[in-house]
């Protein structure tokens, strides 16, 4: 017998070690970004340029809009490249300054998606058919505030009364029953509604994009923090929409997948029987101008810590949330695309036509 | 819960609910509550009748711990943000965070209608006064939440506790909006 020694358990290893760090092709997010923490506007601003150039692939940032102070508002399109007509889930996030858990929750659901669209058979399978736009931070000019003078601030920084109060709820700012209930004209309120509908530029940013493609949206979510709620239309009626039933029982499965992670109870319902009367809000007008799933999530906590939630909670509140919106996106999928059915797109009908056309021919 | 309407009095709800130990969660204790909201004079406190059943976690050790430690302090203390803008609390600003909450839900009870849902915040400034008798004071200006309006609004209270007599809210008042800045 001969005697041995293992000088080198793993070759394989060492050779990667040495090897200068060359990616997987499919490497999808900037090295070293900490989703576990808050970011300022500038480090946000740097990760969305970031996040399309390591996946060119699928990501693309495009303009949005400016905002009253002439910042410049981008989205991200994720986006499978594709020659069929697809439909498109919308999702902001930071409406509200204040509420810092919710561009945290745009950024790593984005992460997310990027990181396991190929492992994950439910993901792959509703990107074949959908286009997810993130908007991470709609009022940038809020959040910089918040992040630079008032830790608390709520609305956006449009002056008012010669500059002696500043800031219009963009949240009430959308040309839904505008100004009816739920709102102040006073533009010291923090729900103050603004001059008129849609008066702000962030929320004309946001409107005008999606009527232009409101056909092609099924979905529309928007992320806000707190209280733990999943929240259906319509916040200015207690009149129920008339696919509420399916709005509710959709909202239901998605808080159900949520709790399954860590057991967090989030309470479904429509705004103005759950929470409160408001007019004026994004989802109110999403579903009135004919987006059929329109939803707003209120995330962690039930008021503990509040819009100041530590940044140990950020992890878990990501996690459960993005099984959540999943489970919304999940469901459209399968309604507008059940699986099987194949769609009969322009370029396979007109084949079929010639096909028709060459058969007849030959027959006659 | 249940809704009752008392003919001139005011509305009366009966509550059902489970206290939360905010440093444990798993640690909790039901509780059954009437809460009467009187009709006629808005500026009068609900009343507020409850049974715990059960017994609260004993807390004496970490009580003692931090009377005895703000005793030996040389200077009194002073401190600011707490949380700080991202949610953190260090470690010996804890209990004075903790010591807020309790606070807090006192002027929160007292300054509660049917319409409106006060949080807690964020502590702005917290100073310890000394005093000469055993009695801990600090005075604080505390950020609370309400929830339907969505303001933040000031609020001063100073607030005295002892571990074996508790907490006592001698003093509080609502402040400007701005006069936290």
């Amino acid at each position: 017998m001969i005697s041995y020694k293992v000088l080198i358990p793993d070759v394989q290893e060492l050779v990667d070690q040495s090897m200068p760090r060359e990616r997987s092709s499919h490497r999808q997010v900037p090295e070293g970004y900490v989703y576990t923490q808050y970011h300022p506007m500038e480090e946000i601003y740097q990760w969305m340029t970031q996040i399309q150039k390591s996946n060119s692939e699928l990501v693309t940032q495009h303009y949005l809009g400016k905002t009253i102070e002439n910042r410049t508002m981008y989205y991200l399109q994720i986006s499978q490249p594709s020659d069929k007509t697809k439909k498109i889930i919308w999702m902001d996030c930071g409406i509200h300054a204040r509420e810092w858990i919710s561009p945290a929750f745009c950024q790593w659901f984005v992460k997310e998606i990027l990181q396991n669209y190929k492992s994950d058979p439910k993901i792959s399978r509703f990107l074949q058919n959908l286009d997810l736009y993130v908007l991470p931070v709609l009022n940038i000019d809020g959040y910089i505030y918040s992040w630079e003078k008032d830790r608390l601030w709520r609305k956006n920084r449009s002056p008012h009364m010669n500059g002696t109060c500043y800031g219009t709820d963009l949240n009430r700012n959308f040309n839904s029953s505008w100004g009816s209930i739920g709102v102040s004209y006073n533009c010291s309120s923090e729900i103050f509604c603004g001059s008129g509908p849609e008066s702000e530029p962030e929320t004309r940013a946001v409107a005008q994009f999606i009527e232009r493609k409101k056909s092609d949206i099924l979905c529309y979510l928007t992320i806000h923090s707190y209280g733990q709620y999943i929240l259906t239309p319509y916040g200015s009626t207690t009149k129920p929409p008339s696919n509420s039933e399916e709005l509710m029982h959709v909202a239901e499965e998605a808080a159900a997948a949520l709790m399954g992670k860590y057991g967090t109870s989030y309470k479904v319902g429509s705004t103005s029987l759950i929470l409160y009367s408001n007019s004026g809000s994004s989802r109110d007008w999403a579903h009135m101008i004919g987006i059929p799933f329109s939803y707003t999530f209120e995330l962690r906590d039930k008021g503990t810590h509040g819009f100041v939630l530590p940044p140990d909670q950020i992890q878990p509140t990501c996690e459960e949330t993005t099984l959540a919106v999943t489970t919304i996106i999940d469901y459209v999928d399968q309604k507008y695309f059940p699986a099987g059915a194949v769609m009969l797109t322009s370029s396979s009908l007109g084949l079929s036509l010639c096909l028709i056309v060459v058969l007849t021919w030959t027959i006659s | 819960m249940d809704q009752e309407d008392i003919d001139d009095v005011g509305h009366k709800y009966h509550l059902e609910l489970v206290l939360e130990d905010v440093l444990d969660k798993d640690s909790t204790v039901n509780c059954t509550a009437e809460v009467l909201y009187h009709l006629a004079n808005k500026s009068i406190a609900p009343d507020v009748q409850f049974t715990i059943e059960g017994e609260l976690k004993n807390t004496d050790e970490a009580d003692n711990i931090f009377y005895n430690r703000i005793k030996s302090l040389e200077k009194e203390l002073v401190a600011a943000n707490i949380p700080d803008s991202h949610g953190n609390v260090s470690p010996e600003m804890e209990p004075i965070h903790l010591l807020a909450w309790v606070a807090s839900g006192y002027v929160i009870w007292q300054n509660s209608t049917e319409n409106t849902k006060f949080q807690l915040a964020q502590i702005k400034h917290v100073k310890q006064v000394k005093r000469s008798d055993e009695y801990l004071q600090f005075d604080y200006m505390i950020l609370l939440h309400e929830m339907v309006s969505q303001e933040i609004i000031p609020w001063q209270m100073t607030v005295l506790w002892h571990p074996q007599h508790g907490v006592q809210i001698t003093q509080d008042s609502r402040q400007p909006k701005h006069a936290s800045e």
